[in-house]
């Protein structure tokens, strides 16, 4: 029986496999084997190491060691010199850029990695439904830093300092906000947790409430005291019910240890918390829609002023912010403004958690200080677009965000670049696209979401966007023409000018970016009548070539509309008039004679 | 479960929890016993989480390995759900991805008790705050 | 007050702090339009959910533009209410409205009268640019009013109306996006929601989406059927508007000009509600006193205050929504009703007819009453004693098909004897006059004496609910009067938590009274057209020989021919009703 004293995990991601890891990885076996390592040293392929800029990597296990830009030539100078002699080979080592020192030991190196954790920091950490693993990890030690050390004012100070902007879209300083709502004067105010995460494919707040619902909690808390609020309410969409599930139980937890409820920690000071289901109404994240609807009202925003900060739930003053903004919070308290402020940028400190998803690699959930680029996210995070294929677009921002190209890959992501490249930080959902996606299509595919969630309050917003989406159908279909691009961009911009909330507000924004960036894929599809990424089935043609035809009619038995003239043995043809695209004809043809134009 | 009248209070649960989370009050052989941790979100459930972490729970057990299978919140590789982390003493935590019950067994004969890796690993990509 | 001054088209504008963009452009000529906006000011009602994006204006320095109605001033702000970029969105939203709009205007009974069409004339909208699918939604029909949602415009004006003014929650969004539209709870049929078929929702619609059930070719019908009898009744409250449809200006008493168009049109008897109306304060001031001296005298038994029952749409608005309540109320009938009553039993005796061939029309300022006269309790073998009731603008209609110059009739009066009144009765049409005239006529039965000043300023006016006490020669008599709904609610829950303690309350459904009914010429938001035409009334009562109902002679004719004693047996059995519980529990079809 083998028993291995040395492992080496050579990164078997897309981008090391493309500078030949999989070269690299049968090298270092069959040196083993000339070695008689076999039972020893064992090589195993891993997946991406987030790091692909200096791929391949190879990584030695126990010691930690980490080779960078390693070719399949180096596998004989590993095995015979570190696996064998024990020395590092000094030229693979990473060099760190800031000291130029070679890193020996990778624990040292975890600048090298693009993610850093705040607000996911107990996910996949710690269990979640056991409140004493959240209290060993400082859990609680922020409210009770609070309650006993800081007065309000110097907590929102600290939030203020801090430089953190609601995780939610809108952006706003997470502490000038509680300062708002403390100087609001009433007998009742209410802390509120927005968990109506709505984006497609976003998750973010989800995670965190399944993963570490305490520090929302905490947070609440510690917010409640800030404002001098004595109720907490948590609007969840009805349909996570695993979060509800931990957040009920962890709200039982803190219950029972009396960290909710009258007297907390011996200070006097009481918060309890209640959960509000939302029936996953995307406008009910908006912060107005989202009270009326706990109110007991249709899920409708309203023209703010009034503020929520001064008149919110039952036209009390009401401090609203989003679960990732929350999570934020106790670390900031436990390591101070200052710490959290060092992270990002100078306008938008600390991270962001995105949810990756799309024609990427590595889908999944990221948490990044902010400023890192677009390409740092989808080619080391995301390990790069699927099957090796060209990027053509990110969507970030949610249905409503911009959708942006490769000339922006090197943009620092904050919010106010994204915003002033035609798109927005949103609650953190990225899509990737590629070379394969016709962004007219995507465009309608978001304008899709926004008209049936549009609340239908407002005229723009309610009729508007259901025109735009007429319009762009009638371009897929290929029966566009110039005047519905005129048409297009001129109804954009009134939505965006005229609508009541930011649903409508920023609605138009996959349209105008796809305008703006793709306009020839709209030219092509309304003066050539063509769709290049062959998407718009309207638009595609299906040909047989008559070069490669050889008369079987096996297209021609299995087209369900019989488009297909021919005799056997003899070159056919579809009936474009007939034809309905379905595909059936390229499926069957055994001679690759039907193509697609 | 006791009430937390104080900050000192919180202090005194944090420590000793903080003993019991590093698991050796637990074990007679702490330097013996396996720690497994399930992903266990929305996303890892979907995937079939659930009965890897069950079968992590019986066959530890029933193959006599001192061991402790808790569950977590996402890990955030998504894309290669269902996962796991596995520490063994004396190593670094490992993450597996894509496990199901097939992938658990050899986890657990080759990996746990034999210290041979298996497909799947998953690199973690990220710094948590404890290195910041 | 803090003043604000700001800009705008470049005109320095100086206005109270909160005041709106809206509001400040007025104060210097600039009217900016609107459309989902309403706001009745002499009643502090108002609409402005900032939906419809017409009023919306360019603020410097801000991203997007501002809805003018719901945009408060700021120092320093300038503002332009007409540049390209405004002029363009407007347009555009405009257009948008019209493209999600049926094109039937021609045939459309709000035509001429539709604030969206104004609109669109003044806006020279010329072409739809965006056109596309049109959102459908089912017609309801119910005895008063007809939903045509097709028309709506989600402008709200009508779900404020009816939960806000009237607390009657019926009306309400419903569904999301391009098919939101307003409609009942579960989406029922107004028939089988609580709807009080008030028909203010109706009063503020700006298009056709709630317009009333038109009986006009019933009437007509029955008008050439040689076989009828056709008697038509008026109530006070329409001749203080129906010149309002003819060009008059709002509060020109239209009385004889009215008879006599009544006349022209072919009904057979022009008689006039106002004689009923005496009656019902016969009726229902005898109930008053004969329940005042019993509480008085320390009978248990006796509930107080007692409640008047004229209003249909507030005896279905506690029917539905106070059930346990249902013995407080006068028993009295509507005039409306007693009218049809009367008319089909003596008036028909007679003339020696049979009911069947007597067809009693009543013209409402009410939709209310459309409802009211169907109720199975008012017919006699499936006969209803009154057949039709149709309001204000309807009646304005068939004088125009019927090819009447209005303003060019003479003046006529009523005919004799079911057209005979009082000044008491002609106060019915607005808010507490049916209270004056019941106390006109209760202060001289109660104390004996002869009533020198019959006018009773403290219970006019327009405050939604209003206290006082009236001396009944040293036996303090208190009264509340209540309009709008939601203000009834609240005395209601008074009486019911055992706060008030009234001896009488008068009630109207409709802010105003009868004068601001469902069924009156549109106020397009100009609530001084209802303090005009109360004002009308008053005119006429004052100017009238006879002030007291029980002094109208033929009032005591009808009792010593006929019926008897006020509240006697025979009145019991024509003049007075029953109450139903219709809160039945929510049925979803």
């Amino acid at each position: 029986m083998a028993k291995f004293k040395i492992h080496l995990l050579v990164c078997g991601g897309t981008g090391c496999r493309a500078s030949e890891s999989e070269a690299l990885f049968h090298n270092l076996k069959a040196t083993i084997s000339e070695k008689g390592l076999e039972n020893e040293v064992q090589v195993i392929t891993t997946g991406c190491f987030g790091f692909c800029e200096k791929g391949p990597i190879v990584k030695v296990m126990p010691d930690n060691t980490f080779y960078t830009q390693v070719t399949p030539a180096d596998a004989i100078e590993i095995i015979e010199e570190h696996v064998i002699k024990g020395r590092k080979v000094q030229r693979l080592l990473y060099e760190n850029p800031e000291t130029k020192e070679k890193v020996v030991d990778s624990k040292k190196m975890g600048f090298y990695r693009k993610q850093l954790r705040i607000a996911l920091r107990n996910c996949g950490f710690i269990d979640p439904e056991n409140i004493d693993e959240y209290i060993g990890r400082d859990g609680y030690m922020a409210l009770g830093k609070c309650l006993t050390e800081l007065t309000p004012e110097q907590v929102i100070e600290i939030m203020k300092k801090s430089g953190l902007r609601g995780r939610g879209g809108g952006g706003f300083p997470a502490g000038l906000k509680w300062e708002i709502t403390r100087a609001s004067k009433a007998d009742q105010k209410y802390v509120v947790c927005n968990a109506d995460e709505g984006d497609p494919g976003a998750f973010m707040d989800r995670s965190i409430l399944e993963g570490d619902p305490h520090s929302v909690i905490e947070a609440m808390a510690i917010c409640g005291y800030c404002i001098d609020a004595s109720k907490g309410l948590v609007y969840i969409r009805a349909e996570y019910p695993l979060a509800i599930e931990r957040l009920k139980t962890a709200i039982k937890q803190a219950r029972e240890y009396g960290l909710l409820g009258e007297n907390v920690l011996g200070t006097g000071f009481s918060f309890d918390i209640e959960l509000r289901y939302g029936a996953g109404a995307f406008v009910c994240g908006e912060e107005t829609a989202l009270i009326h609807s706990m109110e007991g009202l249709r899920g409708e925003p309203t023209v703010k002023p009034p503020f929520p900060s001064v008149s919110g739930y039952l036209g009390k003053p009401t401090n609203v912010n989003n679960v990732e903004t929350f999570a934020n919070v106790p670390v900031i308290i436990n390591r101070g403004a200052e710490w959290f402020a060092s992270i990002g940028t100078e306008k938008s400190r600390g991270t962001k958690v995105f949810a990756l998803a799309g024609k990427i690699n590595n889908v999944g959930l990221i948490e990044v200080p902010m400023g890192i680029t677009l390409r740092e996210v989808i080619y080391e995070i995301g390990g790069g677009i699927k099957d090796g294929k060209e990027f053509k677009a990110v969507q970030t921002g949610g249905p409503s965000g911009g959708c942006l190209t490769q000339r922006h890959l090197d943009t620092p992501i904050d919010y106010d670049n994204l915003i002033a490249a035609g798109s927005m930080m949103g609650s953190g959902g990225m899509i990737v696209m590629d070379e394969d996606d016709c962004m007219v299509s995507i465009a309608k595919f978001y304008l899709d979401f926004t008209v049936e969630e549009s609340c239908g309050r407002c005229a723009p917003c309610r009729i508007g966007n259901k025109r735009l989406i007429e319009i762009l159908e009638k371009i897929c279909k290929g029966e566009g023409t110039m005047d519905d691009l005129d048409n297009l961009r001129n109804l954009s911009q009134v939505i965006k000018d005229t609508s009541l909330c930011g649903l409508g507000q920023t609605s138009p924004n996959p349209v105008l970016s796809t305008m703006e960036n793709f306009y020839e894929e709209y030219i092509a599809h309304v003066m050539d009548k063509k769709c290049p990424s062959g998407q718009c089935k309207s638009l595609l043609q299906y040909i047989i070539d008559a070069e490669n035809c050889v008369g079987c009619t096996a297209c021609a038995r299995n087209c369900p509309v019989n488009a297909i003239i021919g005799e056997r043995k003899g070159v056919h043809v579809i009936d474009q008039a007939v034809c309905i695209k379905c595909g059936a004809c390229m499926e069957k043809c055994k001679f690759n004679a039907v193509f697609i134009k | 479960m006791t009430t937390i009248k104080s900050l000192d209070d919180l202090r005194k649960i944090k420590s000793s929890v903080q003993s019991k989370l590093a698991l050796r009050e637990r074990s007679d052989h702490p330097d013996q016993l396996v720690q497994v941790r399930v992903a266990m979100a929305t996303c890892g459930i979907a995937s079939g989480a659930k009965i890897v972490m069950d079968y992590m729970m019986v066959e530890l057990e029933k193959r006599n390995i001192e061991s402790i299978v808790t569950q977590t919140g996402c890990m955030g590789y998504c894309y290669a759900e269902p996962t796991i982390e596995v520490t063994v003493p004396g190593k670094d935590p490992i993450v597996f991805g894509y496990v199901d019950t097939k992938k658990a067994d050899q986890i657990i004969e080759k990996y746990i008790k034999n210290g041979e890796l298996v497909e799947g690993i998953i690199p973690v990509n990220y710094e948590s705050i404890d290195e910041k | 007050m803090e003043m604000i001054k700001l800009t705008i088209d470049n005109k320095t504008v100086e206005v109270q702090k909160g005041a709106s963009i809206l509001d400040a452009a007025k104060t210097v000529g600039i009217n900016i339009p609107t459309l989902c906006y309403l706001h009745l000011h002499d009643l502090n009602i108002t609409n402005k959910p900032a939906g419809c994006r017409v009023c919306v204006v360019e603020v410097k320095g801000r991203r997007n533009l501002a809805p003018a109605c719901v945009t408060e001033c700021t120092e320093g702000m300038v503002v332009n209410t007409h540049n390209i970029r405004v002029l363009n969105s407007r347009k555009t939203v405009l257009e948008l409205i019209l493209s999600d709009h049926p094109t039937d205007c021609l045939i459309c009974s709000k035509s001429g009268n539709c604030d969206l069409q104004t609109l669109a004339q003044e806006m020279g909208i010329r072409q739809i640019r965006y056109q596309g699918e049109q959102s459908h939604y089912r017609e309801d029909t119910s005895p008063a009013i007809i939903r045509d949602v097709d028309k709506c415009i989600m402008c709200r004006r009508c779900e404020m109306m009816c939960n806000d003014v009237q607390t009657v929650g019926v009306l309400s969004a419903v569904n999301r996006g391009f098919m939101s539209v307003v409609a009942p709870a579960f989406e029922r049929n107004l028939d089988h929601s609580e709807c009080t078929y008030c028909g203010q929702c109706v009063a503020v619609c700006p298009t056709g989406a709630l317009t009333e059930v038109d009986h006009t070719n019933k009437v007509i019908r029955a008008l050439a059927d040689p076989s009828k009898t056709v008697i038509v009744q008026t109530a006070p409250a329409v001749r203080a508007a129906l010149g309002e449809e003819f060009g008059l200006e709002p509060g020109t008493l239209v009385t004889g000009k009215m008879v006599s168009a009544l006349k022209g049109l072919g009904f057979d008897y022009v008689f006039d509600t106002d004689f009923a109306a005496d009656l019902t304060i016969m009726e229902e001031g005898t109930e008053l006193l004969d329940r005042l001296s019993r509480f008085m005298n320390g009978d248990k038994t006796v509930k107080m205050p007692i409640l008047t029952s004229c209003c249909p749409g507030w005896v279905n608005f506690f029917e539905h929504q106070f059930p346990d309540m249902l013995d407080i109320p006068s028993t009295a009938r509507s005039p409306q009703q007693m009218f049809g009553s009367i008319a089909k039993t003596y008036f028909a005796e007679k003339l020696g007819i049979k009911r069947e061939n007597m067809v009693v029309v009543s013209i409402m300022p009410c939709l209310a009453k459309k409802y009211e006269c169907s109720r199975e309790e008012f017919k006699v073998d499936g006969n209803p004693d009154v057949d039709f009731a149709v309001s204000t603008r309807e009646l304005a209609h068939l004088i125009k098909q019927a090819n009447i110059d209005f303003n060019g009739l003479p003046e006529e009066d009523f005919d004799r004897p079911l057209g005979e009144s009082t000044g008491a009765s002609v106060i019915f049409g607005a808010t507490g006059g049916v209270i004056e005239a019941a106390t006109r006529t209760a202060y001289e039965v109660f104390t004996g004496k002869k009533l020198e000043k019959v006018d009773f300023e403290q219970l006019r006016g327009m405050e939604w609910i209003r206290r006082a006490e009236v001396d009944f020669d040293g036996t303090p008599i208190k009264i509340g009067i209540a309009h709008g709904l939601g203000n009834a609610r609240k005395l209601l829950e008074e009486i019911r938590d055992g706060k008030a303690d009234f001896h009488a309350i008068e009630i109207m459904a409709c802010p105003g009274g009868c004068i601001g009914g469902g069924g009156q010429p549109l106020h397009h938001g100009d609530s001084s057209i209802l303090k005009s035409r109360t004002a009308a009334l008053y005119r006429e009562d004052a100017g009238k020989p006879i002030r007291k109902s029980h002094e109208n002679p033929f009032i005591q004719k009808l009792y010593e021919e006929f019926l008897g004693k006020p509240c006697g047996h025979k009145s019991h059995h024509l003049l007075h009703t029953h109450y139903f519980d219709k809160s039945n529990p929510i049925e979803v079809d």
